[in-house]
């Protein structure tokens, strides 16, 4: 019998990798290729959405030749993707209206302001589990057709459509102007804020709250299950599952019972836990979101907890400081002491997020005496990661009810062996990372192969799951609870900076 | 006796002026002061900006010396950058040969073991990041002996210490031992360190070919090697042991894919 692979297309914020996998969930091949990111503004990012799909058209070719395998030979495809960000493109030319707008894009904080003050407001968060923010698609989708003349009419005749990258690609792929699917997945579609958590379909209320037409919207359909068949570049192949990033790193990490759960380390870091078939309200400012849903079997839901700079501080501590030439050197500094010094960084840069979500927040230095050294400096960035990585993982536990008993991490970040040791110490539960990193990837790629039979259940997927490293706490209690108590004074320290009040007379100077 | 190498006079002269330099130079204005064309000074700064010793600003496309240079004297690749780096691939061979997986560097005539995968049987095993392993008595320790100046300099007069009955104590019986290792471009020991114990390296070079680390696999005997079909039994009856084939092929395959990412280009 010939083998069979299954493909995975990760459509991320830089790049769109394309991945293929054996039945042992092992890596075959990759073709990857960045795209352009547009800055037209300041607070704005932008992708093209067609240089998108045509790095997509070259890149799966390219994954298919360098393992030597034939379209026929792939069971099936599944897409993960970055979440949020809106495309809309013309049913009839197939080709985007305006760029793509990315998640990380703030252009909607004045709209979202308004929105926030208007009538029905509070219904954002009780329908779809998640505030209302410039993150989500809803106030995107609402800008653009407040900014482009014609396109709301447009977008009611159903002549325009709304779709995340999912979308975009799976509507491409099935032949696009010639009969392309649309259709998004319940976690993609939880992410625009038009999506009921509970019932997992368009809410009328807030696609009027929104102003958003239902007639461009896609279908909302299972993360694993048959969406169609390729016509184009994998001509056969079928398409068998989407799901937004994050999701899909909880599903290739086989975070399948509730209390299961992720932290992907990369520029910044994301928690999810399984919280089974209910939706768990958070009360500690968490997420509330689809994590997966496999064919007809009921949702299963998850609690999110992001924290915005993880990576990101160990980025400027070389780019912006240059007290490293290279990210790895981070720990080769770090190990030049033996502990923080009594120095503390709290990177709020452009405000908290979970569990604590200050806008006005700014980062600080605390602690800093003529002891301290670059080396201390360096151990106080990598365990700003873990000390926030334990205010999500507290927030996870009190609205769970669950106490995490492990963490399994993923992302660029776990190759660094302190930072890891340093989470287990201060979660006080072992870390362990996967033999396969590329979790977002192998996510999708077990959701396609779950849809078409390759792979038969989520128990298979599970004896799939090797474990490659595993750090054990090694922490005194004692000094745990210390050091965590000096974080959260850092913390406090950081809040309401950016509210200034007028300057006193005093600070004028002398007259 | 061959002349003077023409272009590395003139990467000298480049790197020279760069030095003098107060701020950065782009490539007219080196091409004008060394009388060369900007193409053959273009293509030396690709080179020297390959290896680290020159970084070219990306907004203005001019050249400074890089940071490369500044640490000629120390060491060559941080070991935590090398684990970064090496951390797909060595995952790979875990997966692969379904043994546990090490990588080691060259740390005062020991070899250090910077990064550590797991066997992949889920087994409980500890974390060893950090340990030292003897040069003479590993086989990442051998493959780094073979390939590099500076760890045969480390032990040469020491005594070997025996950790078996197998363990090579003898300078000259190593040395023999190394130039195979040199020869096949992978070393191994069995039963050297550990009874029971067997263990396959290669090493992984970076640019120009300098060797920077070994990977390799180890594990129970039985598992890394296989009886040798073309060897009798030896005196003391038991049939002899070699080197599982295939694993070897997989550790190979894992060092030329960690040193072509780390910038060799003939391995």
């Amino acid at each position: 019998m010939t083998e069979r692979y299954v493909m995975s297309i990760d459509q991320g914020t830089t790049s769109t990798r394309c991945i293929l996998f054996d039945h042992s969930g092992r890596l075959v091949s990759v073709a990857q290729r960045e795209h352009r990111q547009h800055f037209p503004k300041p607070g704005w990012v932008e992708h093209d959405a067609l240089e998108i799909w045509r790095n997509l058209e070259r890149i799966a070719p390219e994954a298919l030749a360098q393992a030597g395998v034939t379209p026929g030979q792939v069971a099936a495809a599944g897409i993960a993707n970055q979440r949020e960000t809106t495309v809309l493109w013309d049913r009839v030319t197939g080709l985007p209206v305006g760029r793509a707008v990315v998640w990380q894009d703030t252009r909607t904080d004045a709209l979202v302001e308004d929105l926030g003050r208007a009538p029905g407001a509070a219904l954002v968060p009780e329908r779809t589990g998640l505030p209302l923010a410039t993150y989500f698609s809803a106030p995107r989708i609402a800008w653009m057709l407040d900014h482009t003349p014609g396109l709301r009419e447009r977008a009611e005749r159903g002549e325009v459509l709304f779709g995340t990258m999912e979308s975009w690609l799976i509507w491409n792929l099935t032949g696009g102007t010639d009969g392309g699917v649309h259709v998004t997945d319940v976690t993609n579609a939880g992410r625009t804020l038009l999506m009921d958590l509970a019932t997992l379909s368009w809410d009328d209320d807030l696609l009027a709250f929104f102003g958003v037409p239902r007639a461009m919207l896609p279908e909302i359909r299972s993360s694993t299950e048959i969406y169609g068949t390729a016509r184009r570049v994998f001509p056969g192949v079928r398409i068998g599952a989407a799901l937004g990033d994050q999701q899909a790193a909880l599903f290739g990490q086989t975070c399948y019972s509730p209390g299961e759960t992720k932290c992907t380390y990369g520029t910044g870091g994301f928690l999810l836990m399984n919280t089974g078939k209910e939706p768990i309200r958070s009360a500690n400012g968490l997420l509330t979101t689809v994590g997966y849903k496999i064919g007809d079997e009921p949702a299963v839901y998850a609690l999110e907890g992001s924290i915005a700079i993880t990576g990101a501080l160990v980025q400027w501590f070389r780019d912006g400081l240059g007290l490293i030439t290279t990210a790895p050197e981070i720990e080769t500094l770090a190990r030049t002491v033996d502990d923080n010094g009594g120095c503390y960084i709290v990177p709020a840069f452009s405000g908290l997020f979970a569990p604590h979500w200050r806008a006005e927040a700014r980062g600080v230095i605390v602690g800093l005496t003529s002891y301290i050294t670059k080396g201390h400096l360096a151990r106080a960035v990598l365990e700003a990661t873990a000390w926030q990585t334990r205010e999500v993982v507290d927030a996870m536990n009190r609205d769970s009810g669950l106490a995490l008993r492990e963490l399994k991490s993923d992302g660029g970040m776990t190759a660094d062996n302190l930072l890891m040791q340093c989470v287990a110490d201060v979660l006080n539960v072992p870390v362990v990372r996967p033999m396969v990193v590329e979790t977002v990837s192998l996510g999708a790629a077990y959701a396609a192969g779950l849809a078409v039979g390759y792979w038969a259940d989520l128990e298979g997927l599970r004896r799939n799951w090797h474990r490659a490293a595993r750090w054990v706490p090694a922490m005194d209690p004692a000094r745990r609870a210390a050091e965590y108590h000096n974080w959260k004074r850092a913390v406090e320290r950081s809040f309401d900076w950016t509210r200034t009040g007028p300057v006193p007379a005093e600070d004028h100077g002398p007259t | 006796m061959p002349g003077p190498v023409q272009s590395i006079e003139r990467a000298a002269a480049i790197l020279r002026l760069l030095a003098a330099s107060s701020g950065r130079l782009g490539v007219g204005e080196l091409a004008a002061s060394l009388g060369l064309a900007r193409g053959t000074v273009h293509g030396i700064l690709r080179t020297l900006v390959r290896v680290g010793f020159v970084e070219q600003d990306e907004a203005t496309g001019k050249y400074q010396l890089g940071a490369a240079l500044l640490h000629l004297g120390t060491s060559y690749l941080d070991v935590n950058e090398l684990r970064s780096r090496a951390i797909n691939w060595a995952d790979a061979l875990a997966a692969r040969s379904g043994e546990a997986v090490r990588i080691g560097t060259l740390l005062d005539g020991k070899v250090l073991v910077v990064h550590h995968v797991f066997r992949p049987d889920d087994s409980l095993q500890a974390m060893d990041i950090g340990t030292l392993l003897p040069l003479h008595a590993s086989a990442l320790g051998k493959a780094l002996l073979a390939h590099d100046v500076n760890a045969a300099a480390s032990i040469r007069g020491t005594e070997l210490e025996a950790y078996c009955r197998r363990t090579i104590t003898d300078h000259r019986a190593l040395a023999r031992s190394l130039t195979r290792v040199r020869e096949q471009g992978w070393a191994a020991e069995i039963e050297e360190m550990a009874l029971g114990e067997a263990s396959i390296a290669a090493p992984i070079r970076g640019h120009g070919g300098l060797v920077v680390g070994a990977i390799g696999v180890s594990g129970a005997v039985e598992r890394i090697c296989r009886t040798d079909p073309s060897a009798g039994p030896s005196a003391g009856g038991a049939a002899r042991r070699v080197p599982d084939p295939g694993l070897v092929a997989y550790v190979r395959d894992a060092s030329r894919a960690v040193s072509r990412d780390l910038g060799a280009s003939r391995w």
